[in-house]
């Protein structure tokens, strides 16, 4: 079990027993003092200036992008877009690749079990160029639906986008061997990676997926900032979906040209003190060594399903056992509706997730309007699952159940 | 405050045995509120005969607080006019919302509401039936 909760100032200033990592992580002292330094010291706008404080905010920036492509193992820093986030990055590609390479009958494959940032982007695209859109469900247990899902590839789907791992059931699909059967068929394969990435080690190469996106601020870094990875000759076919400086070779007064791939993709000044946060939050994760945050992650996952299975009334939403699965945890407890839970839970400094968690297409299958969700990070320990149980000890106390 | 004065009985009595939840046939007013941010949804129904609160319906789903001030709400609006209700829905709101609150004795069984001032995030939940009503009667 990993002891670090001594990295993170938020915690000594009252956090709590913060369960909604999945949701936004806490920051360690390294990126909130990388981020401070850097602003206070040598900041400036990059790729612009000749002097001595742009070439270093430029060097600096550029680390970030050559430290996210070693992070997911990727073998050219070219092949990341620096962007604002998960959001941003899969609207890029459903814009950028889907509005231009999609045509009217086209299927996009998604699954039930997609955030809504992978789900909206494709049903904008979808309405712009006529292609469909296909689900793949889920099984009784919480897991993709593996038959499903070979099925719907005999319909020869263009694009197949799917999450690494549940921001709601925590299950965590088995990307790679999906990724090899979709591009088996031909089709694009789109990784959400918002949830996976922070908590398993990712290696683009071993997935074999087209796209992956990830967001910062789930991976302990700052907000306003994120990855998009792409194999470089699909970033080739991407259209950019902003124009602007930064992203051109040559503008004329009717016409423009595109700057190499990945810098036609960052218009305008980009989050540049976030991307030094970025840099730190790589390392402080590497420091740990990411093998050790998923040992972490799955002995507590294992803990907390353990002891809320011991609540009476209490139902889980995913898996019940910690096998391909990570640590957002959701669950309902009797009648008493998810937003008390949060209320009673917050009385007792346990912060939780209650609501659809931006998933509502999935909230429909499991016939739930809502759930809380409680889930885990690095700082997460065992009295965090204990004050949890606790309060939701509380809660049927209140409620009579 | 103890978390017993938000959960009180009678509030737990209207959220599992809510009042008036059989949809009106012709209503003569109506509308549907929802709380995007949590996904609450109220309906409110009305008839009238002349002036007055004939039947009421109010259904919905979402939490404790938000479906027993529904339920709560349908049983104080029953045999008032509209000029009544738009009193009763005002100074019932301000109660929540303004800075200083002293008028429990005129809400009845509503009072038990009064402690969802001390969660700010929640006073949103015990508005929403209102809120619908008011679009009910304005529209």
């Amino acid at each position: 079990m990993l002891d670090v909760r001594q990295d993170f100032p938020a915690i000594a200033a009252g956090a709590g027993h913060f369960l909604d990592s999945a949701a936004s992580a806490l920051k360690p002292r390294a990126v909130l003092e990388a981020m401070n330094q850097f602003a206070g010291t040598v900041y400036a706008n990059v790729h612009r200036g000749a002097y001595r404080l742009s070439t270093t905010s430029t060097e600096l920036y550029e680390k970030a992008r050559s430290r996210a492509a070693e992070f997911i193992g990727a073998s050219n820093p070219d092949e990341v877009v620096l962007c604002r986030g998960t959001t941003t990055g899969l609207n890029m590609v459903a814009a950028g690749w889907g509005g231009e390479h999609l045509r009217p009958g086209d299927r996009i494959l998604l699954t039930v079990m997609e955030h809504h940032a992978n789900i909206v982007p494709w049903q904008m695209v979808a309405r712009r160029t006529g292609a469909v859109l296909d689900y793949v469900g889920i099984t009784e247990d919480g897991h993709l639906d593996r038959d499903g899902f070979v099925r719907k590839l005999d319909l020869q789907p263009r694009v197949v986008a799917f999450t690494g791992m549940s921001n709601v059931l925590g299950s965590i699909p088995p990307a790679a061997a999906l990724a090899e059967a979709a591009r088996a068929t031909g089709a694009l394969v789109v990784v959400d990676g918002a949830q996976l990435v922070p908590h398993r080690p990712v290696d683009v190469q071993s997935i074999g997926a087209d796209f992956l996106a990830f967001s910062g601020h789930k991976l302990l870094g700052p907000t306003g900032i994120g990855v998009l990875w792409g194999r470089p000759e699909r970033l080739e076919e991407m259209e950019p979906t902003e124009g602007g400086g930064e992203m051109i070779a040559n503008v004329e007064l009717d016409h423009s040209t595109w700057a190499r791939i990945p810098h036609r993709f960052e218009a305008g000044t980009p989050p540049i003190i976030e991307a030094v946060g970025l840099t730190a939050a790589f390392d402080y994760l590497d420091e740990i060594g990411m093998e050790s945050v998923a040992a972490h992650d799955a002995e507590l996952t294992n803990y907390a399903l353990k002891r809320l299975s011991e609540v009476e009334q209490l139902r889980i939403q995913g898996p019940l056992t910690g096998e391909d699965r990570g640590g957002a945890i959701s669950f309902t407890l009797g009648d008493v509706h998810p937003h008390d839970l949060a209320t009673i839970l917050d009385q007792r400094q346990v912060s939780v997730r209650a609501g659809h968690h931006c998933a509502k297409p999935l909230m429909r299958v499991l016939g739930m309007p809502a759930t809380a969700r409680a889930s885990i990070s690095v700082y997460t320990n065992n009295e965090d699952i204990d004050a949890l149980i606790s309060g939701l000890e509380e809660a049927s106390g209140l409620f009579g159940i | 405050m103890a978390l017993e004065e938000l959960y009180r009985e009678v509030i737990l009595d209207h959220y599992r045995n809510p009042r008036n939840r059989t949809a009106l046939e012709e209503p003569h007013a109506a509308a549907e509120g929802v709380n995007p941010l949590c996904g609450d949804e109220v309906t409110v129904e009305l008839t009238f005969g002349g002036d007055v609160v004939a039947g009421v319906s109010v259904r919905g789903h979402g939490c404790s607080i938000s479906q027993s001030s529904g339920s709560m709400m349908g049983e104080a609006i029953k045999g008032l006019d509209r000029e009544a209700i738009s009193v009763l829905s005002r100074r019932f709101q301000e109660s929540l919302t303004s800075e200083d609150s002293n008028s429990e004795s005129e809400f009845g069984e509503l009072a038990a509401l009064q402690g969802v001032r001390r969660y700010p995030v929640r006073v949103k939940c015990a508005l929403l039936p209102w809120t619908t009503l008011d679009e009910a009667l304005s529209a």
